[in-house]
């Protein structure tokens, strides 16, 4: 039991320091003094970090090679992760095209998909936005009411409307997650498409949440011409290509929550600042319970890396962490606006964005009802609940839908 | 990296696992509590056989010179089958004595488990006392750590009450901290000198040998091990207790599960709904939370000692949690059935309600959580 590195992951964690230690000055500065303050100066300055990345092996550290990957595995991404945070430079500018999106086209897209799009995905040049979550579909990912038709000549009309979409107002395209048959069962009629966000018939508004800012977009569909070969992973199998891509947002989700800023260090500096509080013993009892688990998420995470490092596929149990992870840092916040007041509430305080964030990350990623439900079943093997939608068209599920309502 | 267990190890987990269900543990937790207290197996020619007395004791001393990880695995098996198997007191015992140089003559007896040590538990001083301090008798208050009085060369008398002590009254050696012109040392007490009284307890867990110790003047070696050594064995109580209580609650959990998948109501299982279905997930949430946070305590008793008062704690904090929501959702899930004498489910209830008053508690242990936080951030 260690938790060292093997000399074959210390060599090539040397070799990611070295190469940022000599391009660190090049990299955007985004916080403290000097830090860019146009949005359109910090996604330029972003893009073109994230291409010097890419150059330097730092981005797609786990694709294939030929597609200008590293050809190496999720550890090498972790150190990869944990030397760039270390080094205090920005990450990738596209972490869900890179981490989600371009692994699905690896293992669904034609040829020529993925000579078109990866290295311009790769290099930061064309941004992606992940187009699967509707209104009336989250948790039932499968009942999106998003229609593709297909015309005569083969090429496609989509309209309906997508939403809780990160990045979408800079990206260049979209994977989306369309009904191209409503007269079979909901997992069986649905194809995924790659759509360019600047056709003609797209329409991307901001989405302010309880912050005041705007994280997500919702994004609108009004019959969108698609070529044919839009398509990617063949028609009528979009909800096992969407799978892929739930399992690498899983991966990334699991091994990337600390990296949030939600962990038991910060929270105790918080309170460690205030003289009275760190005396006071339900406070203390409070922030030990609350740190003790968000320590353990920092070892499950290692667990996880272990198991990474055998070659096993990390489950859905990884769910659970960042169900920790939220609800620990929800109490961690509420403490500490108890402790300090008002202030906390301040819009540019430490805590206020975080406090306003962390009720709809409960949500994000699979809502913690969705995630116990598939842990439930997947993890110790109860029973799924009865279901009144299997074997049944979407187009009757619908009708019967509206006939109840 | 790596975090997980070696071949050695499941090797180990396995063969506990094995040589316990040979005893109706269970069945004689049940008869003790009805007041047959020799229902409950003597498992100590088990631990004795196995090598596991010696466990935590260094080969030249003839111990098997293994680390805490290992003995957590064989305290989490007991807590499993709740065996009462007298090694949370000895353990942390012969871990002060192999730390010694003057222990060593006293450890081949306790390695070969002919004799058997208990831990006298003293907590080393946190954040906002300088004190070492015992569990009271009742209360809040904490007195303070037993006092030696120097009566010769590597000898001392030392008086104090200590309550509560896992495995005192089987115990031979009574080992643990006093404080000597206010310092503290290790001590070693025979528990047959005169000046020792040690009162037989038992406390709602029939499974649990306690005991509370009174010192009067009682004739002690004085032990040199490092004080850092002298706290390490309070924290590696924790450790052991937290590993014992995730034992308990994997077969609280194991126990729930398949009664949700056999148990039909309204024409399905009742694992089937979600209310159950989550309840039952949130003892896997904190079941895990705790077996990583034993995999830190672990790790850290060798690999990372300044931070082993943190991670047992923590491990201790998180796995009392998880034995009282385990023992309550087995309850819950079995329905009134899970509320009666019959049932194993309060066994493990009561279980899980005296040992997270043992050894400080859980609360102590979870306040503990928040001192060394504290003092990590001022140095930061």
């Amino acid at each position: 039991m260690d938790l060292d590195d093997t000399p074959e992951q210390a060599a090539y964690r040397a070799q990611v320091r070295s190469w940022l230690e000599e391009h660190k000055a090049e990299a955007p500065v985004l916080q403290g003094p000097g830090a860019l303050e146009d949005e359109a100066e910090i996604l330029a300055a972003r893009r073109a970090w994230q291409g010097k990345l890419a150059e330097g092996g730092l981005a797609g550290v786990t694709w294939p090679k030929e597609y200008g990957g590293q050809g190496l595995g999720p550890i090498e991404q972790v150190l990869c992760n944990q030397e760039i945070a270390r080094a205090k430079v920005p990450s990738i500018l596209d972490a869900i095209g890179v981490g989600m999106l371009g692994p699905t086209i690896i293992a669904h897209g034609s040829e020529e998909q993925k000579t078109r799009y990866l290295g311009a995905m790769l290099h930061g040049d064309e941004v992606w936005c992940q187009l699967f979550s509707e209104p009336a579909a989250g948790s039932d990912l499968a009942a999106v009411q998003t229609r593709a038709r297909q015309e005569d000549d083969g090429s496609w009309r989509l309209s309906g409307q997508k939403v809780w979409t990160t990045n979408a107002q800079f990206a260049s395209y979209g994977l989306l997650l369309a009904r191209t048959d409503a007269d079979v069962p909901k997992h069986k009629g649905l194809t995924m498409f790659v759509v360019p966000m600047d056709a003609e018939g797209v329409t991307i508004r901001g989405l302010r949440q309880i912050s005041g800012e705007a994280e997500f977009n919702e994004v609108f569909f009004d019959d969108v011409a698609l070529d044919a070969d839009a398509v990617v992973g063949g028609v009528g199998n979009g909800w096992g290509t969407g799978l892929t891509t739930l399992m690498f947002e899983r991966v990334t989700i699991g091994l990337g929550g600390e990296g949030m800023g939600y962990n038991s260090t910060r929270f105790a500096g918080a309170i460690a600042a205030d003289e009275h509080a760190r005396r006071d013993p339900e406070v203390r009892h409070q922030l030990g319970e609350i740190a003790s688990e968000l320590l353990a998420v920092r070892f499950t995470g290692y667990r996880t890396l272990t198991a990474l490092q055998k070659g096993q596929i990390p489950g859905p149990e990884a769910g659970l962490a960042k169900v920790t992870i939220v609800s620990g840092a929800i109490k961690a916040g509420d403490l500490i606006a108890d402790v300090l007041g008002p202030d906390t509430l301040l819009e540019d305080s430490e805590w206020s964005y975080m406090i306003s964030f962390l009720p709809g990350l409960k949500s994000a990623g699979g809502t913690e009802e969705i995630l116990r439900n598939t842990i439930g079943e997947r993890v110790l093997g109860l029973p799924p609940e009865p279901r009144l939608d299997k074997g049944i068209p979407f187009s009757e599920l619908r009708s019967k839908e509206k006939a109840a309502a | 990296m790596n975090l997980a267990l070696s071949d050695e190890q499941v090797f180990l987990r396995e063969a506990a696992r094995g040589a316990l269900s040979r005893f109706k543990t269970l069945e004689g937790a049940r008869e003790a509590l009805d007041g047959n207290s020799g229902a409950l197996p003597d498992l100590w020619p088990t631990a004795k056989e196995a090598g596991w007395t010696g466990m935590l004791i260094s080969e030249e001393h003839g111990g098997a010179g293994l680390d805490a990880f290992d003995a957590m695995l064989v305290l989490g098996e007991c807590g499993r089958v709740l065996a009462g198997i007298g090694l949370l007191g000895h353990l942390p015992a012969t871990a002060i004595l192999n730390d010694a140089s003057g222990g060593a003559p006293m450890l081949a007896e306790l390695a070969s488990g002919e004799r058997r040590a208990a831990y006298l538990p003293v907590s080393p001083p946190d954040d906002l006392s300088d004190s070492w301090n015992v569990d009271p008798a009742s209360g809040l208050a904490r007195p303070l750590a037993p006092i030696a009085t120097a009566s010769g060369e590597g000898q001392a008398t030392v008086s104090g009450e200590l309550a509560f002590v896992p495995d005192a009254p089987e115990a031979d050696l009574l080992v643990g901290v006093a404080l000597l012109d206010g310092k503290p040392v290790g001590v070693a007490i025979e528990s047959g000198a005169a000046g020792v009284a040690v009162e037989a307890l038992t406390r709602y867990d029939s499974t649990r040998s306690l005991g509370h110790v009174s010192l009067k003047e009682a004739p002690a070696t004085v032990l040199d091990t490092p004080v850092e050594a002298l706290a390490g064995a309070w924290y590696l109580a924790q450790a052991l207790i937290a590993a014992e209580s995730l034992g308990s609650v994997e077969t609280a959990l194991d126990v729930s599960v398949a009664y949700a998948k056999e148990r039909f109501t309204f024409g399905r299982a009742i694992g089937s709904y979600q209310a159950v279905k989550h309840s039952l997930t949130e003892v896997l949430r904190q079941l895990e939370n705790g077996r990583s946070l034993l995999y830190y305590a672990g790790w850290a008793r060798s690999g990372g000692p300044h931070e082993f008062p943190l991670a047992a704690s923590a491990a201790r904090s998180v796995a009392g949690r998880a034995l009282d929501t385990a023992a309550r959702t087995m309850i819950s899930v079995h329905g009134g059935i899970g509320a009666t004498w019959e049932h194993d489910a309060p066994l493990y209830f009561r279980r899980a309600q005296l040992s997270r008053r043992l050894l400080g508690g859980t609360a102590k242990a979870t306040d503990r959580v928040a001192g060394e936080l504290i003092v990590q951030a001022d140095a930061a």
